[in-house]
């Protein structure tokens, strides 16, 4: 065993690949956060259109959240990669076809986190929010929401997490995330135990840090 | 939009036959990863609970290190890393008999294995204390109270998670293409490599594996009627 090229290349594996500054445009984190942040924003609408009363908005959503939770990450990502350029005729980059996919995806999980998290919302709220006279968007948006959320960021954490973790599947079309930044070294180097074990630790030590800090967060907020 | 489609490129030439193929690799991997994910999750998720802690610890090490890491790179640490280390005879054998369909195996049950651990062991905490004690009090072994007390309470009340965590472990078996075993998603790319024909190629995919999730949770569901402990866990209307 031969740690030394690890050493040797870890600039490359760490900021290329990592954070993605470099030659190539990839990097986990340059497609994690935005992918996070979209994800959930677009998880919201779904989420509280899951609850709608007209049903012509919750059967939609409903069979979103169902299609896309039966289905592989693997599979959208193909899906996306092969569709958008039929349907723009141009070509997209990986970049472009990964951030659509994961926010696509995800946002059928984050979904279902804040269905769950509207839903542990006390009936009691709503009412009283009603009775003193709020309309039905300003209840959910001062009242319920604020409420859910801190009931949902255990879940939102985990699916956080996941999120960051499915991001290596970019690799799968090209995209220069760590995971195929250590693909790339590999071909050269051919020490594959090595740079799997130590992108391994990189990957842990990012997402046990995120799942310290929210235990902390929860100390803080329960 | 400008594609002509063409569905019959799914039952004409190999396409239906790799798609069979396809499923049947699919379900095997699967299968097997499950057996070893929920043996080494019961193992795993009944150790962090023990009262002595290195067999804790070990545990817990674990599960946090395996469920951390992206399945991906333990595809490639399985198949790519771990075969040199191995004596040459056992490499032999690996490579006729298929190395990435068992490093497929291996690393799926091992992910699977550490996740599904936190499930068991959320069934162990939801059993009161006390009936681990009145069983040491009956005179019961530890090993004997985690057997037959502990345990088989633990794993009717995890059914519901249980089953969600075994889906993914399904959908999840889709990243095994990237070791290039010919599972379900492999072959719906080779149908779309040979004929051009992404949509119809992908559709029929997407649709095998939605008829497959929706099965098993309604397989599922029945299983957990059956199972579920009167007076015990309120049933919810899961999703």
């Amino acid at each position: 065993m031969d740690f030394s090229v690890v050493a040797s290349n870890f600039t490359f594996l760490i900021v290329q690949g990592l954070i993605g500054f470099g030659p190539f445009i990839g990097g986990t984190l340059r497609l994690a956060i935005p992918a996070i942040v979209l994800g959930f924003a677009l998880g919201v609408f779904i989420g509280l259109a899951r609850l709608a009363r007209a049903p012509w908005i919750r059967l939609p959503a409903t069979i979103y959240v169902e299609l896309f939770r039966g289905v592989p990450l693997v599979m959208v990502i193909f899906w996306i990669w092969f569709i958008i350029p039929q349907l723009l005729r141009l070509p997209i980059p990986e970049y472009g076809v990964a951030l659509t996919a994961f926010v696509i995806f995800e946002a059928a999980y984050f979904g279902e986190i804040v269905r769950a998290g509207v839903q542990s919302v006390a009936r009691g709220q709503v009412e009283a929010a009603t009775a003193l006279g709020l309309t039905a968007t300003k209840t959910m948006a001062y009242v319920v929401l604020p409420q859910a959320l801190k009931n949902m960021v255990p879940s939102l954490v985990t699916q956080t997490i996941v999120l960051f973790k499915d991001t290596s599947l970019a690799s799968i079309i090209g995209y220069v995330d760590l995971t195929k930044a250590a693909q790339i070294v590999n071909n050269r180097e051919i020490k594959p135990f090595e740079l799997y074990l130590f992108i391994a630790v990189v990957y842990w030590i990012c997402t046990y840090s995120m799942s310290t800090f929210a235990r902390r967060l929860e100390r803080r907020t329960a | 939009m400008n594609y002509t489609f063409n569905w019959s490129v799914l039952w004409s030439g190999q396409s239906g036959q790799w798609l069979l193929q396809g499923l049947i690799t699919t379900l095997q991997l699967s299968a097997l990863a499950w057996v070893l994910a929920v043996a080494l999750g019961i193992l795993a998720g009944a150790l962090r609970t023990v009262p002595l802690a290195p067999l804790r610890w070990g545990a817990t090490s674990y599960v946090e290190f395996f469920r951390n890491v992206p399945l991906l790179v333990w595809m490639f640490f399985w198949y790519f890393g771990v075969p040199p280390l191995l004596p040459r005879g056992a490499q032999d054998w690996l490579f006729s008999h298929g190395l990435e369909f068992w490093a497929g195996t291996i690393a799926l049950g091992v992910y699977h294995g550490a996740r599904m651990s936190e499930v068991i062991r959320s069934g162990i905490g939801a059993i009161p204390r006390t009936q681990f004690e009145a069983s040491l009090a009956m005179g019961l072994t530890t090993f004997q109270a985690y057997r037959l007390v502990i345990l088989p309470v633990a794993l009717r009340l995890i059914v519901p998670p249980g089953t969600n965590e075994s889906l993914n472990l399904l959908k999840n078996s889709s990243v095994a293409l990237t070791i290039s075993v010919a599972e379900l998603t492999f072959q719906t790319r080779q149908i779309e490599t040979y004929t051009a024909k992404a949509i119809e190629a992908l559709t029929a995919g997407t649709l095998i594996y939605l008829a497959l999730c929706l099965s098993i949770a309604t397989i599922m569901a029945r299983v957990e009627r059956h199972y579920a402990i009167p007076g015990l866990i309120s049933r919810t209307t899961a999703g």
